[in-house]
């Protein structure tokens, strides 16, 4: 009789796992970003909702999607994409709404539109995850008394190569910057034909000594290899080359330029509901705390910030290597997608006519 | 009554059972052929005509803005826009934002007129509250709405085919008065790039020739056994993955490589002179110049190989010098090989992307890497479709030069 | 090569100087090759000699990027190599699965390039054929259109091949083929036909005919003369159209970087993301390992070429 009913309920139980067993699929970056992910809002979201999440790289999640979209054959429940490609397929209605009210409250009982950092929720189709950040890094052991922006595009003061991504995009931002021009002019200069010249300018002074990259874990590469003494680069691509495989670099926060990651639903995901739960999980106080754990990425919500921790390796407290400590904001810009959506095309032109001189 | 026409055995005439028979025989041969062609017109020529259609045909605008393309078909080019038009743009632009895809609308226009996207996207969140009169309303909203420019845009987005991403293929751009131009010279990108593509092709071609020439002499004129075994160093590379090629010139030459290690642990030059080999040009010209000389020594081997030895012989009975031989007599029987090896390298080396992509740094990419970045990075996929469909016409006029100096069917490999 | 006998004193050097000029281009052509098989035994993660390396230190080799190739992407590397160690890394190692993808996708496509390929050939090599050239350039142009171009088209005919059929599209609808592994085999078994082509009918023109007409008058069907006669001579074509075919598949990466996805991870995608991403010498021993393979299929093709010859009684001189 008693094995009867564990039989019993052992089926009964199984039965309605397997009608929960939904899938999720969950599309981002790779890499160490995304292993901070699968830790930090995977793992704990199958296990409390007994559903599996698959994680598939892209090298932009937002090309897949504008693809799947547009073929009407969506396989992506969720992505992680740029805050200007959160924007643009929003407006181009390849994203489902998200109801921001809908998102949990904060650690300390904000409401999620007022927990949310600045330009955050800046997308109806958008939560931010994560704040990220380009910056400059040296090797300390090569280069000595970098202090400012301006420092990197002064090879009479700190001679050696550069290395700076193959975009317009945060390039002219700080060479504007090393330039003099205050964060809070930048944009308002580039929009200006005298303020694209004076941006490019500044870059024609380093153009011969410039190595250019694409992909973000280069910059570390180049650095570790010796070929450039000082790159732009992603912050957390730095902080893992030097915390966790103890490379002798350090990072500028000077003139750094902040920008977000963001969690978007695919129009016709196969799980909307599901992907709902999973954004406003992954999204929650703690989930993002928990992912500062494993990369230096900022946490997009105010309630988190008290609640990171140290690294993983037990000993580094990661606060001080957040883009968005004290420290790191002294002389910093916040990207801005409305400037760099209409300009992009054009700019990315003048780009590249300029590298082909 | 004689019968004048021949007859096969069993009667039939003879003229008629020989075409039933080579009418047969066709037939089976095209069996024989019908499952391959129809399997590459399926997953090969169809899907690329259908990419390349991408360049003319970009509906995001005229599918969105049905009011406005009326407008525009009924009044021809150079009509001011009157009240109608700024009615039909108003309507057509809450709609659009009501059905989200007011976005699609401002990408495309933003294509041909930089800076218009949040002209569109603005636009359409403040569209619900127009109110007539529409063509003080939208102008009051942002003057750039007044503009010839944007609404020579606007005619042009709205027509079924479209030009203007050839247009912009071939740094052409629209003007203030919104006609196509020559774009400013710092925004010419594409033709550029094209003439670079081109030139770096000829010199990789070049380069390949003078390496490749005397190599295949040499293997055309040793013994078999001796000619077999060095062909092996030719065919190595060729066999090796083009990754791995790559990859070891990265490790050869970057500027802390064993080449300039070598050459400065030789003291050949300083330590702050090193050469500048990988990421540029340069990288771009030695990697692809190792990976495509096999395609420029196989052809020449295979026409040295029949050249009789007894020509340049008397040649040189009848006094030439070995050098006059050389020039007259052994060059000109190469040149099928040095057309079908030159032509075979450069078709190969216009389309080059991998290479470049990782070792050309800013100087040494090339037009394919161009239509990656559209297809990958910015998404206009319309232009990338046009600047394949240019890079594909130049890829088969070569196609068919080889094919008239070789012939297709000869072509021969290893 | 030897110089005739009445050979000037300067075209002797000029001979001495041409030999050492050739020797140079197989050392540019050879060199590359080589250097990566010593530095895939670097101690340490650089892509450079190191003083040890130079001064034959066996502190300076080592075989952890070969070892690294094992248990990268692994659960439990570090446990005890065991079964369970083994099942993991044969499970979960990336390299791993990079081949395995490798191994079915370059299987597949070549199987359904050489098959159909073999037959069009067959019929493309009857003096009967109608249009052969024009139908030849087509099947011969996916060698030739850039193959960004063919990744590109295939990207968007992949994810909705419906669109692309038109009339002839099925009833119920298609299947996206992007992230398949159909898709990734149609399209590397496209990219292989050219090579199977031209190997296939460059044995099928030296093939004698007189043998097939004489199978027929000895009274062999059409079917039973191809598989008796004609396919064992004309095998070792079709073997290196194979080879070539496989060898394209095994190496190509643009479309599996379009229509491929993380599933469909194979060696080459997996080295490109390695040389972008994180450059480690784990990339020179795949390397290494590739240039021994390529070596051992080279050794394949030569003795079939000479098998052939002698099957066609030719005898190399």
């Amino acid at each position: 009789m008693k094995l009867k009913t564990v039989l019993l309920a052992t089926a009964l139980t199984s039965a309605a796992y397997a009608a929960q067993a939904a899938e999720l699929t969950v599309m981002s970056w790779g890499g160490a970003y995304e292993t901070s992910q699968v830790e930090a809002y995977n793992k704990p979201f199958a296990a409390s909702k007994g559903v599996t999440v698959n994680m598939v790289a892209a090298d932009n999640p937002a090309t897949p999607i504008a693809a799947q979209v547009e073929a009407n054959n969506v396989t992506v429940d969720v992505a992680d994409v740029e805050l200007s490609d959160a924007v643009r397929l929003c407006d181009e209605g390849k994203l489902e709404v998200i109801d921001h009210a809908a998102l949990p409250a904060g650690a300390d009982g904000t409401p999620a539109t007022e927990d949310f950092v600045a330009g955050a929720l800046v997308s109806e189709c958008a939560v931010a995850n994560i704040v990220w950040s380009t910056v400059v890094a040296y090797d300390n052991t090569k280069v000595s008394g970098a202090a400012s922006i301006a420092d990197f595009f002064d090879t009479a003061k700190i001679p050696g190569k550069r290395g700076l991504r193959k975009g317009a995009k945060a390039n002219l931002e700080m060479a504007l910057m090393a330039d003099g021009v205050p964060a809070s002019e930048v944009y308002a200069t580039l929009s200006t034909p005298e303020g694209v010249d004076r941006a490019f300018a500044k870059l024609d002074t380093i153009k011969a000594d410039v190595v250019w990259w694409e992909a973000g874990a280069q910059p570390p590469q180049l650095l570790a290899d010796g070929e450039v003494v000082m790159s732009t680069a992603y912050n957390g691509r730095i902080f893992n080359a030097a915390v966790a495989e103890n490379k002798p670099f350090t990072i500028l926060w000077d003139g750094q330029i902040m920008d977000f990651d963001l969690f978007v639903i695919p129009k016709g995901a196969p799980n909307k509901d599901l992907a709902m739960e999973y954004i406003a999980y992954a999204t929650s106080a703690q989930a993002l705390a928990d992912q500062a754990k494993y990369i230096s990425y900022g946490p997009s919500r105010k309630s988190s910030a008290p609640l990171v921790g140290l690294y993983q390796d037990g000993k580094t407290e990661m606060g001080p290597h957040m883009p968005t400590s004290p420290e790191a904001l002294k002389n910093a810009l916040t990207n801005d997608f409305e400037f760099w959506a209409d300009r992009d095309v054009e700019l990315s032109e003048k780009f590249n006519a300029w590298l082909l001189k | 009554m004689s019968d004048t026409i021949l007859r096969t055995a069993d009667g039939k005439p003879l003229k008629a059972a020989l075409q039933r028979a080579s009418a047969v025989a066709r037939r089976r041969a095209f069996w024989l052929v019908l499952p391959l062609l129809a399997f590459v017109v399926i997953t090969f020529v169809v899907p690329i005509g259908q990419m390349l259609s991408r360049s003319v045909t970009n509906d995001a605008f005229s599918a969105n803005m049905p009011q406005l393309v009326a407008w525009f078909e009924a009044n021809p080019e150079g009509t001011e826009p009157d009240e109608a038009a700024f009615a039909a743009l108003a309507a057509d632009l809450t709609n659009a934002a009501a059905e989200r895809t007011i976005g699609s609308v401002a990408t495309r226009i933003n294509y041909d007129v930089s800076g218009t996207r949040s002209l569109f996207t603005s636009a359409g969140r403040k569209a619900k509250k127009l109110e007539a009169p529409f063509k003080e309303s939208v102008v009051a909203m942002d003057p750039k709405w007044g503009e010839p420019i944007v609404w020579a845009a606007m005619r042009n987005a709205s027509a079924k085919l479209t030009t203007s991403f050839y247009q912009a293929a071939m740094d052409r751009k629209l003007s203030a008065k919104g006609v196509f131009e020559k774009a400013p010279e710092d925004l010419q990108v594409y033709l550029k790039l094209f003439g670079r593509t081109l030139a770096l092709s000829a010199v990789v071609t070049f380069l390949c020739l003078l390496l490749g020439y005397p190599v295949a002499h040499l293997l055309a004129s040793l013994p078999m056994r001796k000619s077999s075994l060095l062909m092996i160093l030719v065919l190595l590379p060729f066999w090796t993955s083009l990754l791995v090629r790559t990859t070891s010139w990265m490790v050869l030459l970057q500027e802390q490589g064993i080449l300039n290690n070598t050459l400065v642990g030789l003291g050949i030059i300083s330590d702050e002179n090193r050469f500048a080999l990988m990421y540029n040009q340069a990288g771009t010209i030695i990697a692809m110049t190792h990976i495509l000389l096999p395609f420029m020594i196989l052809p020449l081997y295979s026409v040295m190989k029949t050249i009789p030895v007894s020509y340049t012989r008397a040649a040189r009975s009848l006094g030439a010098t070995s050098w006059t031989t050389f020039r007259r007599i052994y060059v000109p029987q190469t040149v099928p090989g040095i057309g079908a090896g030159g032509i075979l390298v450069f078709i190969l080396a216009v389309g080059y992307y991998i290479t470049p992509a990782l070792v050309g740094g800013a100087t040494g990419t090339l037009i394919s890497n161009q239509i990656a970045f559209h297809m990958q990075d910015s998404l206009n996929w319309s232009l990338a479709a046009a600047l394949a469909a240019m890079l594909l016409g130049a890829v088969l006029a070569l196609y068919w030069v080889y094919d008239r100096l070789v012939g297709i069917d000869n072509m021969k490999l290893g | 090569m030897a110089l005739p006998i009445y050979a000037s004193p300067l075209e002797r050097v000029w001979h001495k100087t041409y030999l050492l000029i050739c020797a140079g281009i197989f050392l540019f052509l050879i060199a590359p090759i080589l250097i990566v098989i010593p530095l895939s035994f670097n101690a340490e993660p650089y892509f450079t000699f190191t003083e040890k390396m130079l001064s034959f230190d066996p502190e300076g080799y080592s075989l952890r990027w070969y070892d690294n190739l094992l248990t990268h992407g692994m659960q439990a590397p570090d446990m005890v190599r065991d079964g369970t160690w083994w099942s993991d890394m044969w499970n979960n190692a990336q390299w791993i699965r990079a081949a395995k993808n490798s191994a079915i996708v370059g299987f597949w496509s070549t199987l359904l390039a050489t098959s159909l390929g073999t037959l069009a050939a067959l019929g493309l090599s009857r003096p009967e054929m109608p249009y052969r050239k024009l139908i030849t350039a087509i099947l011969l142009s996916p060698m030739i259109v850039p193959v960004i171009i063919t990744a590109t088209g295939l990207f968007f005919f992949y994810s909705n091949p419906c669109s692309v059929l038109g009339p002839l599209a099925p009833e119920g609808g298609c299947a996206r083929l992007t992230s398949t592994y159909l898709g990734v085999i149609l399209a590397h078994a496209t990219l292989g036909i050219p090579f199977v082509i031209i190997t296939v009918t460059a044995t099928l023109t030296s093939f004698d005919k007189s043998l097939s007409r004489a199978a027929a008058n000895l009274g062999a069907g059409p079917v039973r003369t191809f598989f008796k006669v004609q396919l064992p001579l004309i095998t070792p074509g079709v073997v290196s159209g194979a080879l070539f075919a496989f060898v394209t598949s095994f190496d190509e990466v643009v479309v599996v970087l379009f229509i491929g996805s993380h599933e469909q991870q194979t060696i080459p995608r997996q080295m490109w993301n390695g040389i972008r991403e994180q450059i480690s010498p784990s990339i020179l021993a795949v390397a290494t390992i590739l240039v021994i393979i390529s070596i051992a299929l080279l050794t394949v093709v030569e003795l079939l070429r000479r098998r052939s010859e002698r099957l066609r009684g030719l005898t190399p001189q």
